[in-house]
């Protein structure tokens, strides 16, 4: 994309806001084509369907590097360092596992960086409740061909969050306006 | 038909997890990009975000050094660096209302939440290019109008003043090369 020559954009300014509208160069990347079976996202999906080879290995990585996060946390317990790590690791999993193919050990991911993120006091974290998520997450990922596995792995990410949930509703009692957010349904598009 | 000229848009990807890096390079080519720049942290993202001049920035929230956040909120400083209008889209594991606001406050312009789809990124690109909006700048706040829509159920106070305080209607670009 080239610079274009004026770049200055028009401001309107009120009491106590401007309205600034900038030059807009990626509107010369709009064209009008003639029709034709070209389709972006067709293609798009085709090269990460080719990606999904690899997608058993990533996720058996990711897993790994939830394991080495849990052991650190067991060894030294939660510090600013170990509790930042485990919680990019499960925030990792929980976002990429349904890319990977494994959709089933997002909701155990999920529920255990709710468990990092919303508990106050890291020292209160229980520590048997961390392992039982990351023993989830495992398990889940492991037991990726099972033909019951979304039951079994619902039932089991369904009675971790509901645990989880009644230690944060007790951890976060004094705050009731930080409880209703962390409970209010998700909004991202 | 109306396409977006994919090989003429540079992306600057920043995400801490190279599988996810990978995954969105592939998505981006699948698209017909041809430059796509990568940083695994804030801190490269903004030196490849003055190195490079991308197009469009796609950031995750969650990284080490300084976040998502922290660095979308560097970029969108007016008068900091050459471009503080470039369009952002925020992809990220977070998807609670409290976050989504708190990224819509810092000045992203569009909010994608893991996991990542074809379709959803395809349809974010393209609005950001059809649906240009104007940015606002108050004492607290400077990125693109928050406003996206009118609501007529709206009962709240009115909180620009000024005049002309409404929703900026812009004719998409859309509209315009069809029209």
């Amino acid at each position: 994309m080239t610079a274009r020559k004026d770049n200055a954009p028009s401001v309107a300014t009120f009491a106590d806001h401007e309205v600034i509208t900038p030059p807009h160069p990626l509107r010369q990347v709009i064209a009008q084509v003639p029709d034709s079976d070209d389709d972006p996202v067709a293609r798009a999906e085709a090269a990460l369907a080719q990606l999904s080879t690899e997608f058993a290995d990533w996720m058996l990585a990711e897993c790994e590097r939830l394991e080495m996060a849990r052991q650190e946390v067991m060894r030294q317990g939660f510090t600013e360092k170990t509790h930042a790590e485990l919680f990019r690791a499960a925030h990792d999993i929980k976002g990429e596992a349904a890319t990977f193919g494994y959709p089933a050990v997002a909701g155990a991911a999920e529920s255990l960086c709710r468990l990092l993120e919303h508990t106050p006091e890291m020292s209160r974290i229980p520590l048997a409740l961390v392992e039982q998520h990351v023993d989830a997450v495992r398990a889940i990922a492991r037991e990726h061909a099972r033909t019951d596995l979304v039951a079994v792995a619902g039932t089991l990410t369904r009675r971790l969050r509901e645990v989880t949930d009644e230690f944060l509703r007790d951890e976060n009692a004094d705050r009731p306006d930080y409880l209703e957010s962390i409970f209010a349904p998700t909004l991202a598009p | 038909m109306v396409r977006i000229n994919f090989n003429r848009l540079r992306f600057l990807v920043i995400d801490d997890n190279a599988h996810m890096r990978r995954i969105m390079r592939s998505l981006l080519h699948g698209f017909g990009t041809r430059e796509v720049y990568e940083a695994e942290d804030g801190a490269a993202g903004l030196e490849a975000f003055t190195q490079y001049g991308p197009d469009i920035i796609i950031t995750d929230w969650v990284m080490p050094i300084f976040d998502g956040l922290e660095l979308v909120q560097m970029i969108r400083q007016p008068g900091a660096n050459a471009n503080p209008y470039i369009p952002i889209i925020m992809l990220t594991g977070h998807s609670e209302k409290h976050r989504v606001v708190r990224a819509r406050d810092a000045g992203i312009t569009e909010f994608l939440a893991k996991p990542i789809s074809a379709t959803a990124l395809y349809e974010r690109i393209l609005n950001l290019i059809a649906n240009p909006r104007p940015f606002i700048k108050t004492k607290t706040y400077f990125g693109p109008d928050r406003r996206r829509s009118a609501n007529t159920n709206y009962i709240g106070p009115e909180r620009r003043k000024g005049g002309k305080a409404d929703v900026i209607r812009q004719q998409p670009l859309l509209d315009k090369v069809l029209g």
